[in-house]
């Protein structure tokens, strides 16, 4: 990539792979309320990373997300995906967000392939339901794929719709805090399938979350945020051993990491 | 051995007491619903056909409503003046319902769904809704003279409002997460209407059908009312005038069988349609 960086990121832990996101000067302001909601934020995602932006409500990562989507413009900055500006809701960014919303008249499979028959029509859709047979398997779901969401539990509802942004292959997944509406035991459990199907698909993932554990013993790195304005204030390489299991939230190194953060956040947070 | 708790009592005993019910909510539904139906017919009766409190032109005893019921039901069935009157009304009231859910649900998608609907056409229709809708019924008779017409027209503008709210109501019932999700699909605005906003919004829609199959019947009564023609509200005017209380009574009992038909063919395709809305449903939306 033939980019200006100002302000390089350190590098990633190993050798770092191609990268697939970048962003670099990006700024958002509303117009609205002149609020700067980010200011000067600069990453780079490689492949089959996993990085996420933890800080406190009101830091602009959700806001950063939304930019990463598509879903929103950013005011000054570049934002390229794959090589090519993202201008809009593409088809190779997967998101999944807080609340698993499926659709309740669609069986779970149907809502799977969703995306598919929203870009390419039904037809398309219909012939992606080996694929998404295949992931219901990835994620244990192989037996529920004609029952409709009703039926599912929070944590199967937020499988399903894994699935679904894992559709179309996507380049980046996106995650917006995707299991804090479930329940403590049901989201440790989902962060472990989650660290399994980004191992399996090798994807490069990108998680907003509130939870600094959860952060932690999730990502290859952390990027901690703080707000007024929003921008990034610190990396963090996290250099807990792969795979991660539950039992390292016991470990001193995961304390100590946990504490650096927090020790980051509360000077702010508290003023 | 650690030491257990004192437990008060034979600790063999298992802790027995039972919720008391009062006697009146014990009742079964069957026995509450008959003996309800008894003690008002039979306080009626009392103050009819018993004690004559109560002058029979203004109100009937029930053998004489019965009695009523009876004739009526059989001029019905052997196909006499009295079902043809009932076919107007069922004619009016069906082209009325129908008038009013396609005009209904158009403006609501129109409000509901633009930004120009919600500023320019909104505040007019709820201007007009303020009105008393009746008050137009010679406006409409004086347009389209006392043939049947008129009465749908009167019949579906009442019904029309009730739609209009309900399917605006229910294209905004699509939470922000459903939105985001269809936007981040890159879905059209048409697709979103289509597959997201509009089933989403079904069960809002058919909230307001059913509203509007009460007020469609209020509607072409009243028409009957005021525009005479041949329907059952000419009927009942029609009774009434000559003092003929238990026919006015019959004659209201099997216009409300047409309303029951109306609102549960609504509410029947309402549970084949909406098949998916159930109280709860931990993984679906909302």
């Amino acid at each position: 990539m033939t980019m200006a960086e100002p302000r390089p990121l350190t590098a990633s832990p190993a050798a770092p792979t191609r990268p697939v996101y970048e962003i670099a000067r990006l700024s958002k302001t509303y117009a609205r309320n002149m609020l700067t909601a980010l200011t000067d934020v600069n990453l780079t995602l490689h492949k089959g990373e996993f990085v996420s932006v933890v800080g406190s409500s009101g830091c602009g990562k959700s806001t950063l997300l939304k930019i990463m989507a598509g879903l929103m413009p950013p005011t000054t900055g570049r934002v390229v995906l794959e090589g090519k500006p993202v201008t809009g809701p593409r088809a190779d960014i997967g998101m999944m967000f807080q609340q698993a919303t499926l659709l309740p008249w669609k069986t779970t499979v149907e809502n799977i392939v969703l995306p598919i028959e929203i870009r390419e029509g039904r037809a398309a859709a219909k012939a992606a339901h080996p694929r998404a047979l295949e992931l219901l398997k990835l994620v244990g779901l192989g037996d529920f794929a004609n029952v409709y969401p009703g039926e599912l539990s929070g944590g199967m509802a937020q499988r399903a719709s894994i699935c679904r942004m894992l559709i179309a292959n996507p380049a980046v997944l996106l995650l917006d805090e995707p299991f804090s509406a479930l329940d403590e035991l049901t989201r440790d459990f989902m962060n472990m399938e989650l660290q399994r199907i980004c191992a399996e698909q090798q994807s490069t993932a990108f998680l907003v979350t509130h939870s600094l554990a959860e952060a932690v013993i999730l990502s290859d790195r952390i990027l901690v945020m703080k707000p007024r304005p929003g921008r990034i204030v610190e990396e963090i390489v996290i250099d807990l051993p792969r795979p991660r299991t539950l039992e390292m939230i016991n470990t001193p190194r995961f304390g100590q990491i946990v504490a650096h953060i927090r020790d980051l956040l509360g000077k702010e947070a508290f003023q | 051995m650690t030491a257990k708790p004192e437990l008060m009592g034979d600790p063999n005993k298992d802790t027995v007491w039972v919720e008391h019910v009062a006697l009146i909510d014990r009742i079964p539904r069957w026995l509450a619903m008959l003996a309800l139906a008894v003690i008002v017919i039979g306080i009626w009766d009392l103050a009819t056909a018993r004690m004559n409190w109560v002058s029979p032109i203004i109100l009937p005893s029930p053998g004489e409503t019965l009695d009523d019921l009876i004739f009526v039901g059989k001029n019905l069935v052997t196909g006499g003046y009295m079902l043809d009157a009932l076919w107007t009304t069922t004619r009016t009231v069906f082209w009325a319902f129908l008038i009013a859910a396609s005009v209904g649900f158009s403006l609501g998608v129109l409000v509901g769904e633009t930004k120009f609907g919600e500023r320019a056409v909104m505040p007019y229709l709820v201007a007009i809704d303020t009105m008393p809708k009746v008050a137009f019924a010679p406006l409409f008779i004086a347009w389209l003279g006392f043939d049947i017409a008129s009465k749908v027209a009167l019949a579906a503008f009442i019904a029309t409002f009730p739609i209009i709210v309900s399917t605006a109501a229910g294209f905004y019932a699509a939470s922000e997460n459903e939105r985001m999700l269809f936007k981040a699909m890159g879905a059209s605005r048409w697709q979103t209407l289509i597959r997201l906003k509009l089933p989403t919004g079904l069960p809002y829609i058919f909230t307001g059908l059913k509203i509007a199959s009460v007020g469609v019947m209020a509607g072409a009564i009243t028409g009957e009312f005021l525009g005479g023609g041949k329907g059952f509200g000419a009927l009942i005017r029609e009774s009434a005038s000559m003092l003929d209380t238990p026919r006015v009574f019959s004659l209201i009992l099997y216009l409300s069988l047409l309303g029951l038909a109306l609102f549960f063919l609504v509410a029947w395709v309402q549970r084949r349609l909406v098949f998916w809305n159930k109280a709860d449903r931990p993984g679906g939306v909302g």
